[in-house]
Formats: structure tokens, sequence, C-alpha cells
């Protein structure tokens, strides 16, 4: 590359740069507001005891005995790491349910022994099941049931296996996904709809400089993206980093290629910001739902398995994962990136093939 | 026939929108080298369709254009390196400032001067450090001039450098344009005033309805008027045209557009002490009283109204 092509891709890479820093809610949608999500979602799912669960003890019902409520209440109580019981109304205990704000209704028995105790739930509801097993067991067990078989518990909390050690890699990619396609896509359509790009194509400025230098600011941005929320995970929740760090930092630099080939594709032909953002959405929210940034993708279905496992972010994500939790090697993740890889080339091609200069 | 004196050569140019709208009509243009040429037009005549064919940014659907002696088709990239443009109405990146944005643009050309000296041409030095979302309508068209000039063009096009702008801005502005001139280059400039057209351009063609209806200096295309001054009379009851043509210095009479059918008069007239006098004497002759009397020196919106019967700005 000669001097003046080098001088040329400087100033183009600095344009991106500034404007970018010099624009307050860029800055916070990039950096601040991924950090916020995962403090938020870090705090939500901190570690503590697990809750007890919630129970309402009906304490109006006429064919009960006089003080069977507050005797079942008592007994549930007496385990506080177990169940949490409030003694209610019929009808208040039925909303309460409702409302979620209780996973299982107990009534007492008739006085006369005609209807046994009773538990109101919806099975449907994973809590309720759980809530009416304890609530079942505390009950049984006041009453004199003895455990057929001596058991032991043995509880672990290994760090890796928490919500917020999933959820870091997942939101690494999610916002390498969407800083590409806005950073990228947006801002050009953008350049266009406002005629700077006219502008730029009635000099002889090299078009290939100019998108090259949108790439070259996003993996600029990467350096800066990537440490910020890795040192954040590390330092805030001990998320560990169990794979060759080297590794990490080259699938993240094949991701953030990947989504800004694609922040090319969606820009290559829209005129105005609308339609340039409605391509954005169209592409992130299924992968944002899909790919397994907040809970895994193989929790969808086995006929849409193939598509979702094709989807350049659950690559990207899954491939993070498994290097950063599990500390797989560049073998071990040949298939995600071989994907990464097929994207990157297909919307380039298609990008460059595609793109608008004029009008 | 290649004219090596000629900036661009531009012959039967045709452009057809959508398959039906006739932006561009047969139009022929030639434009020396080292000359100011003005294309002047309503808006909707078409000025900015063959400007940006001529700076191969719109792809015409006929004709044939040369710019420089070249065609786009076969020299783009050594053309980009020798012209210069501003479009209409530029917008630039908010947050770059001007020293930021000239210094963007001056990489993109081999040779060109240095952003100081950019700077000092369009008087734009003591706002190097504004971005330019900050800058006012005229200090934003200079920037756009600056821009053109990043690459010390031969050939400089400007659509509407002024529109916009108020009194002092457009008279800064034309100082720089004039400079430019002055040094030698080839200079193509659209507008839709008249002032600007007569002050700044050696040779001026009117558009209108994508076809060039009239060419020449604007002293010539207001000679065509037949007088240097105008006069145009409303009066309270119908006139004679055909009489008002024989009063003493006036050279043409026509219609006024906006007054009473009959009634209003447009009348190019030399020697405004002689035909004055004459024309109200006439009126007072007719029992005719005026209720309206203005007099101009005939300027190319004349000349518009005259080939069009429209007004130029409407």
């Amino acid at each position: 590359m000669t001097n003046a092509s080098l001088a040329q891709l400087r100033e183009l890479t600095l344009m991106r740069l500034r404007t970018f820093f010099r624009e307050p809610s860029a800055v916070f949608w990039t950096y601040g507001f991924p950090l916020l999500l995962t403090v938020a979602l870090g705090v939500a799912f901190r570690e503590r005891p697990p809750d007890p669960v919630e129970v309402a003890v009906v304490d109006d019902d006429a064919q009960a005995a006089p003080g069977a409520a507050a005797a079942l209440a008592r007994a549930l109580a007496a385990t506080p790491s177990e169940a949490h019981a409030t003694t209610l109304p019929r009808a208040a205990a039925e909303r309460a349910l409702f409302a979620g704000k209780v996973s299982v209704v107990v009534v007492p028995p008739s006085a006369s022994g005609d209807r046994p105790r009773t538990y109101l739930y919806d099975p449907q509801r994973p809590d309720a099941r759980l809530a009416e097993r304890i609530a079942d067991d505390l009950l049984q067990a006041a009453d004199g049931r003895r455990d057929a078989a001596p058991t032991r518990h043995e509880t672990t909390r290994a760090p890796g296996a928490r919500y917020v050690d999933f959820l870091l890699p997942g939101l690494i990619g999610f916002n390498l996904m969407s800083s590409g396609l806005w950073g990228v896509g947006y801002v050009l359509v953008e350049l266009r709809y406002r005629r700077q790009m006219k502008r730029f194509v009635a000099t002889p400025m090299r078009r290939g400089l100019f998108l090259l230098s949108f790439v070259l600011m996003r993996l600029v941005f990467l350096l800066i993206e990537l440490p910020t929320l890795l040192l954040f995970g590390a330092l805030a929740f001990g998320v560990p980093m169990r794979g060759s760090l080297p590794l990490l930092v080259g699938i993240a630099t094949l991701g953030s290629l990947v989504f800004a080939g694609m922040g090319l594709l969606v820009a290559s032909r829209a005129r105005n910001l609308a339609t340039v953002g409605g391509l954005i959405n169209l592409a992130t929210l299924p992968m944002t739902i899909a790919s397994g940034v907040f809970f895994a993708a193989s929790r969808f279905p086995e006929a849409v398995q193939p598509l979702i496992q094709a989807l350049p972010l659950t690559a990207l994500i899954d491939a993070m994962r498994a290097n950063m939790l599990e500390g797989a090697g560049l073998a071990d993740l040949a298939r995600p990136l071989a994907i990464l890889g097929a994207w990157g080339l297909v919307c380039f091609g298609a990008a460059l093939r595609l793109f608008r200069w004029h009008g | 026939m290649i004219d090596g004196n000629l900036a661009i050569d531009c012959r039967g140019l045709v452009k057809v929108y959508d398959g039906k709208v006739r932006a561009v009509d047969g139009l022929d243009l030639q434009v020396r080298r080292g000359e100011c040429f003005g294309l002047l037009g309503p808006n909707g005549a078409g000025k900015t369709t063959t400007v940006e064919i001529l700076e191969g940014l719109n792809q015409p659907t006929d004709g044939d254009v040369r710019v420089l002696g070249r065609r786009w088709r076969d020299d783009e990239r050594a053309l980009r390196e020798r012209i210069g443009l501003s479009l209409q109405e530029t917008l630039f990146i908010d947050r770059l400032t001007v020293e930021e944005t000239l210094r963007l643009f001056r990489s993109f050309y081999t040779h060109g001067p240095s952003v100081d000296e950019l700077l000092a041409k369009v008087s734009l030095e003591e706002k190097r450090r504004a971005l330019t979302m900050k800058l006012s309508g005229g200090q934003k068209q200079r920037l756009a001039v600056g821009c053109a000039l990043a690459g010390d063009p031969e050939l400089l096009f400007l659509d509407e450098p002024t529109t916009g702008l108020d009194p002092q801005s457009r008279r800064q502005l034309w100082e720089v344009i004039a400079q430019l001139v002055r040094a030698g280059r080839t200079v193509v400039l659209t507008t839709h005033y008249m002032d600007e057209a007569e002050r700044l351009c050696d040779r001026v063609a009117v558009v209108d309805r994508g076809k060039v209806i009239a060419l020449g200096t604007p002293k010539e295309l207001i000679a065509t008027l037949g007088g240097s001054e105008v006069v145009e009379v409303v009066a309270d009851g119908a006139l004679d045209e055909g009489a008002l043509g024989h009063v003493d210095g006036v050279r043409g009479v026509r219609p006024l557009p906006d007054a009473p059918p009959g009634q209003g008069v447009t009348l190019n007239v030399d020697g405004l002490e002689v035909a004055l006098p004459a024309i109200l004497d006439a009126l007072r002759g007719w029992g005719r009283r005026p209720t309206v009397l203005r007099t101009h020196r005939a300027t190319l919106e004349d000349v518009f109204v005259h080939l069009t019967g429209r007004q130029l700005r409407d």
C-alpha cells in the first residue's frame, strides 16, 4: 500500500473513531449498556441460598377444625430455609396463587375427616410442582412420616457453572453483533442518506479503502470492548477463562469481521435509515432469541436445531463459551469457526457485489 | 472533433427518469477553459441533473459528454483528480471539525494545497477547530468550496453555492469564487439568482425544461431585450400595447405577469429620462392613471421572463 493510500485509510478511520467518540449515546450503547446489563443480571442471579417456597394456608375453611390452619402454617414455618407460609382466606389465597405470589395453596382437612388435606397448584409451573413437593414433605414429616432409607446430600457451587458465567460470553457475542451491524450498517446508510457518500464518491477516494476503514474501526473497537467486558466479568464475578486467551481474541476478531461484513451487506442497498434499521432488527432479533445469548440454544426443538446451529451468532457464542468455560482448543472449535468463516465470505462477497455508491 | 480549449463539451444530452420524466431534453453546452460559466434557470429546470451528469455522478440516457477532453466511462479516476465540486445543500459530518474535514478531503487527492492554504482560501482560519455542525450557512458553503478545492482542480462545479444565504454571506462567497476565476480556474456554477450570474459569470446559459433557451454574456442576453432599463406599469384600465410600443424610447412591450389582464405592461426602454415622461404623457392622453409604476435596470430575470413568460422564481 502506498503512502498516499495509507494516509487516506488513516484519515477515513480517524473520521469514524472521532465521530463515534464524540457521540455520547453511541459510546453508552456500545460500552455502558452491556456493562449495566451484566451488572443487573449478575445481581439478579447472584450467589445466595435458594429461596424458600411461598405457601398460603387457607384459614377460613368452614369444615376445617379450628386452629388447623395455624398448626399447618407453624409446621411449614419450622423449616424457614425451605418454606415460607402465610395464612389467608380462601379467596385471597387463590388470588395470590394466580398472581404468582405463592406457588401452592394448602387447604386444611375437614374436621369430619371425609376431605383430606388438599394442595392447590398449577403443575405447568415448575416452581409450583417443587413447592407442592416441599410443602407435602414438610407436613408429612410433621405428621410423623419417617424416611425409608437414610440419605446424605452434598451440594457444589463451582465457578463456571453459574448463570453469570454462561451469560458473559453470550453478552460479548451479542455486543459484537449489534455494534457490527449498527456501527457499520447504520452509519454507512446514514452517510448515503445525508449524501456524504455521494460527495466522497465525487473525489478520487479509493472506495475499497473507504469500506476497509469501517472494518478497521470495528477491530479497533474490539480491542476496547473485549478487554472491558472480560476484565469486568473476571473482577466483579470471577468468571473463569479456562481456554487460551489468544484463541479467544481470535474468535472474537473473526466474529467481529463477520458482523462487520453483515453490516456492509444490510447497508449495500438501503437508501434511508428506516430501511436499514428494519434490516438490522430483522437480522439481530432471531439471533438474539435463538443463538443462546440469555439461555442455551439447545432449549429449542430438535427440528430447528440445524438452522440455529448455522447462525453466526450461535457459532460465535458456542466457540467463546467452549473456550472460556471448558478450555476448548482450536481443534475442538473447528466447526463453529468454519461456520463463522463461511458467513464472513458470503457477507463480504455479496456486499461488495451489491454495494450502491451512487444515489 | 475535439476542441482543446473546451473544458466541457456536451452534445444532445438527455436524461429520462423512470422512463417518462424528461429532466434534460437535448441539451448542448460548451464551456471554455478559464471562464466562469453560469447555468441559470428556475428550480426543476434540469440544472442539477445536468451538472451531476457533467460531474460523472449521474448517467445520461443519451448524448455525448466530454470533460477536460475525456469521457467519464474511460477515465473516471483521472478526471476525479482534476475536478472539484460542491453539491447542492452539502451536509457535512457533524462531529468533525473544519480542519479534520479538509484534511480528510485532502487525503483523497494526490496533489493539492495544504490544509492551512485551503483554510486561508475560504477564510475559515478562525473556525478551524469548530465542529461542522456549529457553522453558519455561509461558513458551511465556504467549507464546501474548500473541500472542492482540496485537489487543486482545473475545473470546479458549484451547485447553487449561495442558495439560502444572507446578503453578506453571499457577497463573501462571491469574493471567494471571483478569486478562483481570476486565478485561471474554470468554474461552472448553477444558480437561480440572476444577480449572482451577472456578477460572476463570463457567460450564461439560460436553462428551462431541460433545454438551453439562451446563451451569451450577461450583457449580450440583456441586450436582446432591446433596452437597458425596464418600466413596469399597471393602469386603472385597459392599455394599448401597440400604441405603447411607439412611445419615445420604448424598445419592447410585453404583458406584465401577475397584473389584471390587459392592464399591466413591461416596457424595455433606452434612456429612462426621455422614456418615462413620454410614457406618463401617453397614459394621460388616453385618460389612464398608473396604479403601479416601477423601473429597474434590465437583468437576466427580465431576459428569462421575456423568453418564457414566467418568473424565474415562483
